[in-house]
């Protein structure tokens, strides 16, 4: 009997969610169909397709997609399917296709933004229904596509929120990424490190927002850098590698004065207040390009705030310093597919970049230290959930009634409501659109 | 020990678990580096690694093993090289490049993975020893999605 929209709402509590959300591929297909569909989702950076013709390819809730540079310096997000009979425009993870898409099958041929241009053999569809049909409309582009400050979002489904009712305040760290640059211009580089977890989506961007687990998770490698780094003077400079992982041994009481915020509409920002990210070294140099750009003011208000975390529900999650960004892609149920994105900042020294890089490596690269006792954990829990002695997940730290009233809210650092608001967000948009 | 036997015995350190032991086969400025793009990835382009760890990093991660609280070791992972004969590229008596493909196999509970790549190292000679300046480590799938990596390919 198919899921109705009661089911799925009676899935999400007030404080707890049913082990379903993680582990029903039923649940998975319709997410497809529903949720991903009704929210707006990450594509891409605009620097990765800097030339007209230039193209990304991505695929989003098992939609092939090409995000594509136009000729009038646009960008446009195509649906990577030949409209004869569906073979990609491109199989190459990136490249540039020239002035037009030729199919390598039957070369049909559309223009950079999908419509079509021409086919071999063209009489032999005089007096067809081809020309009204699907496979007459060319390539198909996503209707929805916004590109926010070089980040590229887009929305499948015709209904549900525009862009900036949809994420609303949380685009302020985007705004905190960006001004970083004294010219406002970030560039994709380094490459990108991606990780499979055979673990749900909403496992790994509930972690995103827990700052309980550090203390216990990451021991084994906090515990190790402590002691190679035991007996150092305290005035002893930092390598770049022991500034970033032994924050990670911060206590309980550190995560819960960072500070969290909710949004409506399940985005939420860590470490308002200060963050494991606070503490890097300060670049003089940089500091006064940034003041020549922006005065002294703005510049002290975006090297201060360096969010632990900015999760822009539900597919993208930013450090504002170091400058780096996680994608989330969910691949089925128990397999999510989790990238790591470097940025070089435009007009920034070398170290900033480095930074960026460093940090992703040591925690977010399928041989990092620190990720594999995450990953270790979330693969066992996938594993745990199918306990039938207790079907719910406990989300009940720091719960108060007000909190239901939704909107804007601010609380400490350990509260459980950044997950809470993220699984409140997603029963809303997974049956938004259902009978 | 010829380079040969060199690279051999180092494999088999890393398969026995003798992670203390294998720390000492390296130059105090060693280096081990399994860059992104694996093969195609030139020294000094700025661009991203899986792993890139010098001497500390590496005493971080061989610390970290033997640490009861290093939940992803639970079970332990286990690893197993089987090395193509190692190619010396250059060399004199004090320093040498040796060139080996190899097949990489972790373990760990019931779940296999399977790595294939070629090893470059750099030798240089410590008294009677060899000792490794830079094992860079070209992974034939380095960019693409991969599962967690424990150990040391």
């Amino acid at each position: 009997m198919a899921l109705t929209r009661k089911d799925i709402q009676a899935l999400v509590q007030d404080d707890r969610v049913h082990r379903d959300l993680y582990v029903s591929q039923e649940l998975f297909a319709l997410e497809q169909r529903h949720f991903f569909a009704n929210t707006w989702q990450f594509v891409g950076h605009a620097s990765q397709v800097p030339a007209a013709g230039d193209y990304f390819s991505v695929e989003i809730a098992s939609q092939p997609l090409l995000m594509v540079r136009q000729a009038d310096g646009g960008i446009r997000v195509l649906h990577n399917r030949c409209a004869h009979k569906g073979m990609p425009l491109s199989t190459d993870a990136c490249g540039n296709t020239g002035k037009f898409w030729r199919c390598p099958y039957h070369a049909w041929t559309y223009k950079l933004d999908g419509t079509p241009l021409a086919f071999p053999m063209k009489k032999g569809y005089e007096g067809t229904r081809m020309p009204e049909s699907e496979a007459g409309q060319g390539m198909g582009a996503v209707k929805d596509v916004e590109v926010y400050r070089d980040f590229v979002f887009c929305k499948f489904s015709e209904g549900g929120p525009d862009f900036r009712s949809f994420f609303g305040g949380v685009l302020a760290a985007i705004d905190n990424l960006v001004d970083r640059s004294p010219t406002g211009k970030l560039r994709v580089e380094g490459g990108i490190l991606r990780n499979v977890i055979h673990c749900n989506w909403k496992m790994y961007l509930e972690n995103i927002n827990d700052t309980v687990h550090p203390q216990s998770a990451h021991e084994s490698a906090t515990q190790a850098a402590n002691l190679l780094w035991q007996g150092k003077p305290a005035d002893e400079p930092k390598p770049m590698a022991m500034e970033q992982i032994l924050p990670f041994g911060a206590g309980y009481d550190f995560f819960d004065r960072m500070g969290g915020r909710v949004y409506p509409n399940g985005h939420s920002m860590l470490g308002v207040n200060f963050s494991i990210h606070s503490g890097y070294a300060q670049v003089p140099e940089y500091e006064a390009a940034l003041q020549a750009a922006h005065g002294a003011e703005r510049t002290a208000e975006i090297l201060q705030r360096s969010p632990q975390n900015s999760v822009f529900f539900p597919s993208l999650a930013v450090k504002s310093s170091p400058q780096a960004i996680r994608v989330i892609r969910p691949l089925a149920a128990d397999r999510t597919l989790v990238e790591a994105w470097s940025f070089r900042v435009d007009g920034a020294p070398d170290l900033l970049f480095e930074r960026s890089m460093t940090y992703n490596r040591l925690v977010f690269s399928p041989m990092s230290v620190v990720a594999h006792d995450d990953v270790h954990l979330f693969e066992s829990i996938q594993q745990g959930l199918q306990s039938d002695h207790n079907e719910w997940v406990s989300l009940h730290r720091d719960f108060d009634a007000s909190e239901l009233e939704g909107g804007t809210r601010e609380v400490n650092g350990t509260n459980e409501l950044l997950m809470r608001n993220q699984f409140r967000a997603w029963a809303r948009y997974m049956t938004v659109d259902m009978e | 020990m010829t380079p040969q036997e060199f690279i051999a015995y180092e494999a088999r350190l890393l398969d026995e678990a003798r992670y203390d032991d294998w720390l000492t086969l390296f130059a105090a400025d060693g280096r081990y580096w399994v860059p992104l793009k694996g093969a195609a990835q030139a020294e000094g382009e700025p661009h991203n690694a899986l792993a890139d760890e010098d001497h500390l990093l590496l005493s971080l991660r061989v610390q970290r093993l033997k640490n009861p609280k290093a939940h992803s070791q639970h079970p332990r992972s286990r690893s197993q090289h089987v090395l193509q004969v190692s190619q010396q590229l250059k060399g004199d008596a004090y320093s040498c490049e040796l060139h080996t493909p190899f097949l990489y196999i972790e373990s760990r509970g019931s779940r296999q993975l399977l790595l294939a790549g070629s090893a470059t190292h750099r030798l240089v000679r410590a008294g009677d020893a060899w000792r490794i300046r830079l094992k860079r480590v070209d992974l034939l799938d380095a960019g693409e999605p991969l599962p967690a990596i424990q150990l040391f390919p």
